[in-house]
């Protein structure tokens, strides 16, 4: 299926914090417009893995790329250039809590982009519409539930055009109903083609909407494959166990 | 012996004025240091937060009327002779510098670390982080302590007294010298700073109330 020049390269990365090894010699690719779902226990290394693609951690051996910058570095040129082509959403949404939402979105196409005021509304404007929260423009983050918080801040992260949208557990902190309409957008996302890592507890739309699930274990990659083979047949106990017990 | 009369009262009054002034010469030179030590104290570079601690804590470990003795005798000595009232608001300034700065780092490390993260991924520098993320909301944070901070400054300018300042305190002592009403005197004294003091106290707890009810 990769049949295009991988997007996102992860070549035996090896992060360490103090004592602790969290990944241990991780890698794979995801091609242009592949949907790739993370999942793992707790303390299998999958959050700490995407942190690392996002650039916000160092590591400690290895290599990242990302659209062809080198991530991993900091202070490195290609780190200002990654920020352009790679949008990051949290689990804890992270809006900024004292600006509207639409400023929320512009802040960074008025400082970064440098687009005026205007364009900046404009494209607050399409974006907030792909997510389906056109009436809240000028609501205040703690005005909103969790899961529009969330559409919010992946609105904010697609209005800066990125090529690779990173998900850190976004539904993990939000109900069931909520969940449902976070996953929504990001299925729509996925169908509009965008490329996408997402670390997930939901199985049910990692089986969906995933082209390639990564399971990670010990800090390691212990079994990855196209999402359908993948659940169907598992090769190892460690998936089997971990696919039984998220059902 | 003069008997006390309303002259008397209304000099009080214009020099609860220089108190006033001296106030607010340590608050403003306060926070523009204060802000900067506040700045340092947070930087990414080492040897920057120990310039910053150093000076909090040599500041936090000195009497302000120690650091009033130098900047006015010391300084003197030395040949730079400094009038009162400049001596005492660089004194001030200095003092104020570093409570406000230890204040405000607080409230800049209040701000969650995700914010930085939320941030950095946007692509926003360094400096953009701090003018329209952090520091926004650090403000908000810093509001209650930073009036309560303003009570003390108003109370401990009265020290300007024994450089030479005519401030309150000090035209208190001098219309006592020629009246000797100490009670009288230095009880309208008191009621002066109070007055000047309880609105700010008001301030700063329903600032409190409100930063605590809202987001």
């Amino acid at each position: 299926m990769p049949a295009a020049e991988p997007i996102v390269q992860i070549k035996n990365v090896v992060k360490e914090f103090g004592p602790l090894r969290v990944l241990d010699g991780v890698g794979f690719d995801v091609a242009p417009g592949q949907v790739a779902a993370i999942v793992g226990r707790s303390g299998s290394g999958k959050s700490t893995l995407l942190r690392c693609i996002a650039g916000l951690e160092t590591v400690q051996g290895g290599s990242i790329s990302v659209c062809g910058h080198d991530v991993g570095r900091p202070g490195s040129a290609a780190r200002a250039q990654l920020r352009r082509d790679v949008g990051m959403v949290f689990q804890s949404y992270n809006l900024f809590p004292h600006l509207t939402v639409e400023r929320n979105i512009t802040l960074a196409l008025t400082l970064v982009k440098k687009q005026s005021r205007d364009e900046a509304n404009a494209k607050a404007a399409e974006v907030l519409a792909m997510v389906g929260l056109t009436d809240k423009r000028t609501a205040y983050p703690e005005q909103l539930s969790g899961g529009q918080q969330q559409r919010v801040a992946i609105a904010r992260s697609l209005a800066l055009q990125p090529q690779v949208m990173l998900f850190d557990e976004v539904t993990s902190a939000l109900d069931p109903e909520l969940t449902a309409e976070v996953l929504a957008v990001m299925e729509d996302l996925a169908r509009r083609g965008m490329t996408m890592i997402t670390v997930t507890h939901e199985m049910g739309f990692a089986r969906r909407v995933a082209d390639l699930v990564v399971f990670m274990h010990k800090g390691k990659v212990w079994e990855i494959g196209p999402t359908a083979e993948l659940f169907a047949q598992p090769k190892t106990a460690e998936f089997s166990q971990f696919v039984a017990s998220e059902l | 012996m003069i008997q006390l009369n309303a002259n008397h009262f209304i000099y009080l009054l214009q020099a609860a004025t220089w108190t006033l002034l001296l106030s607010l010469i340590a608050f403003v030179g306060g926070s523009i240091v204060g802000l900067a030590v506040a700045l340092l104290r947070v930087s990414r570079v080492r040897a920057l937060r120990a310039l910053a601690s150093g000076y909090i804590q040599l500041i936090q470990g000195t009497p302000l009327l120690i650091i009033l003795f130098l900047s006015y005798f010391g300084l003197g000595i030395m040949g730079y002779k400094l009038v009162p009232i400049v001596a005492a608001g660089l004194s001030l300034t200095f003092y104020a510098a570093a409570f406000l700065g230890e204040i405000w780092r607080g409230c800049i490390e209040a701000v969650p670390k995700t914010q930085w993260e939320a941030s950095d991924c946007l692509g926003l520098n360094r400096f953009q982080q701090y003018a329209y993320v952090v520091l926004p909301q650090a403000v908000k944070l810093a509001i209650p302590p930073t009036v309560g901070f303003m009570v003390q400054i108003v109370k401990n300018t009265s020290l300007a007294s024994v450089i030479g300042f005519v401030e309150l305190a000090r035209a208190g002592q001098i219309v006592n010298n020629s009246t000797f009403e100490p009670f009288v005197i230095f009880i309208v004294v008191a009621a002066i700073y109070f007055a000047l003091c309880y609105p700010l106290s008001l301030a700063a707890r329903a600032l409190e109330r409100k930063a605590h009810a809202g987001r």
